[in-house]
């Protein structure tokens, strides 16, 4: 047994410790706004955050992040309000497809919380491992900006 | 079949059921019938006492946003506000067609078009029916009543909800013909709305092909021959039997499937595994071989396409200058991010599927023939798409599911890796094409030769549509530009290299118009004349098109000053009846390397529908385009694909997009396609830029190796 807090619920998993943490929390915990896109840390469609730090969880086994806090795109809402990152999505009309905008959110989320305003070049550093083929990155810089506060 | 239902609900739910609506009006044929039957004159909306509206979306919501348009169309004629209507997605059933295809496929930016009048009609008749119902009610004309934000109103102002007259109205004979409402008196089609599904895919709940989840469900990885095409000889599983999680391995005719209670068990069930292939027919092509069947078959004449007009030969015979070049387009995956996947359960009687996909009706009559059941016992569930670009035009991906739940009689999900996805595609051809032109003294284009050597998808994906040889599919951009030509032809010769090709977002323009417009411009420049001003010329007779072009100029300020090293490139295509132009900007901000500012779009696409949508989706094809340029290449050798994840198969990102600037032209004309529209110019608006930067003519994408 694994032992993790996501969301702020402790999940004890019956995994192997090398599964990824991706698959852990899809398969086994049942989140799966989490995405999986390509298996090596090359998309960000996977992104979540351990303690508040972005990780691509398709690359990171469960059993070394045994006991932290992971946070998911179902994690964002508190106490059913929903996070300035998902408030400024809704207002730039940011998804296409939408598969990628968990792990865009989960990074977007991760920048404004240690850097609450951020440059754009800040931006494209935190954001640019994060692929999206429908190619919405004006809209997702237009977001981040937005919740930012900054033009 | 209470497994079904769930998880249709929850589907429905995905998609946008934000306001408690009771689900028992799921428009499944075997859903439990209602306690009040719903007002459903037509399979596409329905009312239910509670004046909860849904509409049924019978195309794949890929991204380009058409539940939100179709649910426009029905809201805007029945007079309701967007934010009471829901959407579901329609199962695999002929109720369920395309008029205008006789099938349900989602593709070539027909959906808006097609479904415009059948939505628009949809939602006339249901709130002619309201009206009729409250005119009995009321014992008045209809003829006095108006509809308004979801009520009917009567002269002396009375209203009454349309929840409340549906069941009433459900009595009602169903109008054979309604009247549709003049483009004048819109007040939702052509604004700017949210995305209809934008809650779902803000929160994690929005559900694609890769989240469905059925009790009992197990997880299945396969390998496939690494050269394309080959089969299982021999497969030694014994390893992969003895690693936890691992319940089976199946071998089907293309690959072996390893079949776990995780995902992850699968995974590493198939590293265990040890497969020889018979390597198939392949297994000597390269991208070199390939080049060497266009280069030869370029050499020789192509088949004429269309009516040529004029005389090219005589023209080029006689003309001041001419120019002869050709141009490489490689071989592209779709990427799609979400890998491609799909679930299935079957228990010898039944069939069910669950997947992304752009042709439900089409795997289903696969799927039917592949286990020999009846259509009627197979199933095909419709979930979100993780992206579509044309790849889910296919179902072999469905059917590698079917061929392993048929053997295990259990619900399995098989999921692609990424390098799955990238290796095994229904490619993007490569294509070559060679362009002869001629311009005369004052530098006026008066002759041009374009012959294409490409594989034809249609030959293989719908060849009725292709009729003695003429493929205007595969031919788009080349045959079909905006412009007119003094003297035009054009040749198609159609390779066949075993490599499967499929439809990739706006296909043949997007090769074909990186040619017609890079040429274009070397025409131009040959003569001494501004792009722009050539291509001018060329619109004399195509005012809508000349219209878009001054669009696209004046929104990026072509002509006026550029900071110091930045140039425009601008070219043009016409697609699914729309016209397009692009204009993009661009610099070499370090040697080679490409950076591209801005991208400008003018589109003209009749009648806007989602205005947002719309600027979205030229957004999106515009940067779909420049990754293309930019980076996309897949490459052959021993029949198998070279490139694997988003490593080797670059595609473009955030640091990369240049921003996006949009003009699109009023009109109230029909709509036509706009989802791939902005893909095709791209590439050679910014190899045009390029050779003002460089003075240099770059041939082949993509373009960041051409230049180095």
């Amino acid at each position: 047994m694994i032992a993790l807090f996501i969301n702020g619920t402790k999940h004890e998993l019956d995994v192997p410790a090398d599964m990824p943490l991706l698959w852990a929390v899809r398969d086994v915990a049942g989140l799966t706004g989490t995405k999986f896109g390509c298996g090596q840390a090359l998309c960000g469609a996977c992104t979540v955050q351990m303690n508040g730090i972005p990780i691509r969880s398709c690359s990171v086994a469960v059993g070394d992040v045994a006991g932290q806090k992971i946070t998911t795109v179902e994690g964002l809402t508190h106490d059913g309000k929903p996070h300035p990152v998902q408030s400024a999505w809704h207002a730039e009309n940011v998804p296409q497809c939408g598969y990628c905008q968990s792990g865009q959110m989960m990074a977007a989320a991760a920048l404004l919380a240690s850097t609450p305003k951020p440059t754009d070049a800040q931006i494209d550093d935190a954001m640019s491992g994060n692929i999206c083929r429908c190619g919405m990155y004006p809209r997702i810089k237009a977001a981040i900006k937005r919740a930012a506060g900054v033009a | 079949m209470l497994a079904t239902r769930g998880d249709f609900i929850k589907v429905a739910t995905a998609a946008g059921l934000t306001l408690g609506l009771p689900l028992g009006t799921a428009v499944e044929a075997d859903a439990a019938g209602p306690v009040a039957p719903p007002l459903s004159p037509s399979a596409w909306v329905q009312i239910n006492p509670a004046g909860a509206v849904t509409v049924v979306i019978n195309k794949a919501e890929m991204g380009q946003g058409v539940a939100t348009a179709l649910a426009m169309m029905v809201a805007e004629e029945l007079d309701v506000p967007l934010a009471l209507v829901s959407t579901q997605f329609a199962p695999a059933d002929p109720r369920y067609i395309d008029p205008a295809w006789g099938d349900m496929v989602t593709g070539g930016s027909t959906s808006v078009p097609d479904m415009y009048p059948v939505m628009r009609n949809a939602g006339a008749t249901i709130r002619a029916m309201l009206i009729a119902a409250a005119a009995q009610q009321w014992g008045v004309p209809a003829a006095t009543l108006s509809t308004k934000a979801g009520f009917v109103v009567g002269a002396d102002g009375k209203t009454a909800s349309y929840g409340s007259l549906a069941a009433v109205a459900a009595t009602l004979p169903v109008p054979s013909a309604v009247a549709l409402k003049p483009a004048t008196s819109f007040e939702l089609i052509g604004t700017a709305q949210p995305r209809i599904d934008l809650p779902a895919k803000l929160n994690g709940t929005a559900q694609f092909g890769i989240d469905v989840k059925l009790p009992g469900m197990l997880y299945a990885s396969m390998v496939r021959s690494p050269a394309i095409g080959g089969t299982p000889a021999h497969v030694d599983a014994s390893a992969a039997k003895k690693i936890a999680g691992v319940k089976d391995v199946v071998t089907t005719s293309r690959g072996v499937a390893v079949v776990a209670t995780t995902y992850w068990a699968a995974l590493k069930g198939r590293k265990a595994l040890h497969v020889s292939w018979n390597s198939g027919a392949n297994v000597h092509v390269t991208s070199a071989s390939i080049q060497a069947q266009h280069d030869a078959a370029l050499a020789k004449p192509g088949f004429v396409q269309g009516k040529p007009v004029g005389d090219v030969d005589a023209a080029l015979k006689t003309a001041h200058k001419t120019l002869t070049a050709t141009y490489h387009a490689p071989y592209l995956a779709h990427a799609t991010m979400e890998p491609m996947n799909a679930t299935a359960s079957y228990t010898g009687d039944a069939l069910e599927i669950w997947a992304p996909n752009q042709v439900p009706l089409q795997a289903q009559k696969a799927a039917a023939a592949m286990t020999g059941l009846p259509v009627s016992a197979v199933k095909v569930h419709s979930t979100f798409l993780g992206g579509g670009f044309g790849r889910r035009l296919e179902h072999d991906y469905i059917a590698d599911v079917v061929e392993v739940t048929k053997q295990i009689r259990k619900p399995v999900k098989l999921i692609w890796t990424r390098e799955d996805d990238v290796q095994h595609d229904f490619f993007r051809s490569g294509s070559t094409n060679k362009l002869t032109g001629a311009i005369d003294a004052n530098g006026a284009i008066v002759a041009l030769h374009h012959h294409v050597a490409a594989t034809s998808v249609t030959a293989r994906w719908a060849p009725q549509f292709i009729q003695n040889q003429q493929d205007s599919y595969a031919m788009e951009g080349a045959s079909s530009t905006p412009y007119t030509f003094a003297n035009f032809a054009s040749e198609w010769s159609p390779i066949d290299t075993g490599i499967p090709v499929g439809y990739w977002r706006a296909p043949g323009a997007n090769a074909n118009t990186f040619a017609t417009e890079s040429f274009l411009d070397e025409l131009a420049h040959a003569g001494g004349q501004d792009p722009v001003a050539v291509r001018r010329a060329l619109l004399a007779g195509n005012p809508r098109a000349l219209a878009v072009l001054d669009a696209a100029v004046a929104k990026a300020g072509y002509g006026r000053p550029l900071p110091n090293g930045h140039a425009h490139g601008v070219a043009m295509v016409v697609w699914a009846g729309s016209i397009g132009a692009v204009i993009a900007e661009v610099s070499l901000a370090k040697k080679n390397a490409i950076t591209v500012h801005t991208l400008t779009v003018a589109a003209d696409v009749g009648q806007p529908i989602n205005r947002d949508g719309l600027e979205a989706q030229l957004q999106s094809g515009a940067l779909f385009g420049l990754s293309a340029a930019l980076y996309g290449k897949i490459t052959f050798a021993n029949g198998a694909v070279q490139q694997g994840n988003f490593d080797t198969f670059r595609v473009l990102r955030m640091d990369e997009a240049p921003a996006i600037r949009t003009a699109v032209i009023a009109s109230t004309a029909a709509p036509t396609g706009a989802g791939e529209l902005a893909t095709p110019p791209v590439p050679a608006a910014v190899n045009n830029a390029l050779f003002v930067l460089t003075g240099k003519r770059y041939r082949s994408m993509p373009l960041s190796e051409a230049i180095v």
